[in-house]
């Protein structure tokens, strides 16, 4: 079932009490789930993403704006009768009722012509412990379990009522890295199995980027872009989207358009054809730098780094904003560590102009200014 | 293993010396009383040794009388006051403003002194000759006769300890279970909702059990108090319980000591280590049922 957000917006009260201010903490969302995907909710901390789950789980009610489940408008149904599977971000498995129990609790609260009987309730629970595959620690109190699988428990606990839409809460941000690789790669299996339209909230950028089928990058309360993993990591529409996908993350740099020429400090370091003259801020992938002699693009050398397949390349430039260039290119290419400098051509589809004052991604032809 | 082991009874030594001299030479001496048939207190001397005391209390129709109130007393008001401070610590913590003020409210009667607060009974129940108190002029208003609590039938002397203990035990009750219920994480109820579950299923299936090592407590700390009451009956009936029938075991133990008929150490002794036994099989009853139910 595909999921619906319309001018979705949620004002809290403010701490303060005698202030009349109130925290934004969902700001005029709208986009749309597609049937069946995975889609990555994906931002810094605090930017409403645990609140924006919540409004769909239906456990907060939006100040404005709704939500709907296919074509049925949910904005005013309470959680109990939504039907989403949610996986808190502290998983809130019952302390005192074993996993099976766990797993139980919501097929017992089935009410009316949906009612189990007992066996197939524990037909069900047991379906549910196999495909997240902690069948021998059904008897099993959840502190007696290890994080991994606590979470493999709520997931099975959210997925035991066939819900059409599961949401999860940072669902691996309590586990080890290797785990949480694991973890995230049999998530992936589970939904591609269960094809049950999935939420999954991460400020992972590479988490989000690995598994979903779509991204939604939010910042402030509001969405930025969405868009497939690799689109939105290849066109960002504004220096915060680009600067939050990537790892190493993008470098940015000071730079100015002059006769359709890219000048980073005295160098034109690019052709920028159909670009405006002024200021911008430049955004270089690591990806995007090309090690050539005969180059246009002098930087100072600090380090090179061999990291197997590829190399990254350690630089510094005056207009760089921050502390060091990474540049990562291909083993072949030899850069010679005891020089000062080194130089590159740039890829041009690696590159991106953003307005030095809003952030907002400059694109040819278009006077954005 | 053996050296710490010595240090632990040696730290324990003090407190075990404490508990031996206050606590076990005295059960130990009551014991010995208990058991010594026609103790005389001015001369120091008895005539036997048997169990000829027990026989006595028990056949003694007040012992009977305390016996029998004070299980009354026990059964009404365990669960009754239990109850009613889950109840009222849910509403508290479900509302939002005044939340301080309601519960400042409850907290007042554990403040205030017991006979105080039987005075306030007093007005509220006793029949004079200007009035017949205010529970009567209500229960006149909706047409009802009127009834005499304090010397009155012994229902509704009963019904009026009953109400009192209950009044007297609720605030400690309530200020125990709103900070267990306050204690409990909010997202287990977010995640009960959103796995279907209605508001009383959630009460049942996830508040009660989660506060339930709290609630046996108040449960098992209730049935000895009530068991051991005394100061609340003589509140609203006075030093004359047997004359009222209302006296409890507690009171009927005082009474063989230092009442208008006192002076028998023995029986005395006797009632208290019947006490002793009832009070000890319902906690060990009482601790064998938690074992299996709280999950601590
Ligand atoms: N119950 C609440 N009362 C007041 N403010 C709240 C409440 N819940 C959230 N907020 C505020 O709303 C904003 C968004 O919070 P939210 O929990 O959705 O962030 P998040 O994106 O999930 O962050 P994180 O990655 O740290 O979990 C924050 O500024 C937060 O302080
Ligand atoms: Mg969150």
């Amino acid at each position: 079932m595909n999921v619906i957000l319309m001018g979705l917006t949620k004002h809290f009260p403010s701490k303060n009490k005698r202030s009349k201010e109130v925290v934004v903490a969902v700001d005029d969302l709208s986009f749309e789930i597609p049937d069946g995907q995975l889609v990555g909710l994906l931002g810094p901390s605090g930017c409403g993403k645990t609140t924006t789950l919540n409004l769909i789980s239906g456990l907060e009610k939006p100040t404005a704006g709704s939500i709907f489940f296919g074509k049925d408008d949910v904005t005013t149904v309470p959680p109990e009768m939504r039907g989403v599977g949610l996986v808190f971000q502290n998983y809130a498995l019952y302390p005192h009722m074993t996993v099976l129990q766990n797993i139980l609790f919501p097929l017992e609260n089935l009410k009316g012509d949906k009612k189990l009987s007992k066996e197939e309730m524990l037909k069900r629970a047991h379906d549910a412990a196999d495909l997240v595959q902690i069948t021998e620690l059904l008897e099993r109190k959840p502190a007696e379990l290890s994080g991994g699988q606590q979470q493999r428990a709520a997931i099975a606990r959210a997925l035991v009522k066939m819900p059409k839409i599961l949401l999860l809460d940072e669902p691996l941000s309590n586990l080890d890295a290797r785990l949480r690789l694991q973890t995230r790669e049999e998530l992936r299996r589970i939904q591609r199995e269960t094809g049950i339209t999935t939420v999954f909230v991460t400020h992972d950028q590479e988490e989000a980027m690995s598994i979903s089928d779509m991204i939604v990058v939010m910042k402030d309360g509001s969405l930025n872009q969405k868009g497939r993993p690799q689109e939105v990591y290849d066109d960002p529409v504004n220096l915060f989207v680009a600067k939050f996908l990537g790892n190493p993350p993008i470098n940015v740099f000071r730079g100015e358009v002059r006769n359709e020429k890219l000048f980073i400090g005295q160098e034109a370091v690019m052709d920028a054809p159909l670009y405006p003259n002024g200021p911008v801020t430049v955004g270089i992938r690591p990806e995007g730098f090309v090690p050539n002699d005969g180059g246009r693009f002098t930087c100072g050398l600090v380090g090179v780094e061999v990291m197997g397949r590829d190399t990254s390349v350690v630089c510094s430039h005056p207009e760089f904003e921050g502390a060091s260039i990474r540049a990562i290119v291909s083993s072949e290419n030899n850069v010679d560590a005891s020089k000062k400098t080194v130089v590159f051509d740039l890829k041009p589809n690696k590159v991106f102009l953003f307005d030095v004052d809003t952030g907002r991604r400059l694109r040819p032809g278009r006077g954005s200014r | 293993m053996k050296k710490s082991g010595l240090k632990a009874w040696l730290y324990l030594l003090p407190s075990l010396i404490f508990l031996g001299f206050f606590m076990v030479y005295p059960l130990v001496d009551v014991l010995v009383y208990s058991l010594e048939e026609g103790y005389n207190s001015a001369s120091q001397t008895f005539s036997g040794v048997g169990l000829y005391n027990y026989a006595y209390v028990l056949r003694d129709p007040y012992f009977l009388q305390a016996v029998k109130n004070t299980f009354i007393l026990v059964i009404i008001t365990v669960p009754v006051s239990t109850g009613l401070a889950l109840l009222i610590s849910l509403g508290l913590s479900s509302i939002g403003k005044l939340r301080e003020l309601f519960r400042t409210i409850y907290f007042l009667p554990y403040v205030t002194n017991t006979l105080a607060v039987g005075l306030v009974f007093m007005i509220l129940f006793k029949k004079t000759p200007y009035t017949d108190g205010m529970v009567n002029m209500l229960i006149g208003l909706f047409g009802g006769k009127s009834v005499d609590f304090i010397e009155g039938p012994y229902w509704a002397k009963m019904f009026v300890l009953c109400f009192y203990t209950v009044w007297i035990v609720l605030p400690f009750k309530i200020l125990i279970l709103t900070s267990a219920l306050a204690s409990v994480n909010k997202d287990y109820y977010s995640a009960a909702r959103v796995d279907g579950a209605s508001g009383f299923r959630i009460f049942a299936r996830i508040t009660v059990p989660m506060i339930s090592p709290m609630l046996f407590y108040l449960i098992i700390t209730g049935f000895i108090g009530a068991f051991k009451a005394y100061s609340d009956s003589v509140a609203l009936f006075g030093t004359n319980l047997n004359a009222a029938g209302m006296n409890t075991i507690v009171g009927y133990i005082y009474d063989m000591l230092y009442g208008d008929s006192g002076g028998y150490p023995s029986y005395a002794s006797a009632a208290a280590l019947i006490l002793f036994a009832i009070v000890f099989t319902i906690t060990v009853i009482n601790l064998f049922i938690s074992r299996k139910k709280v999950n601590a």
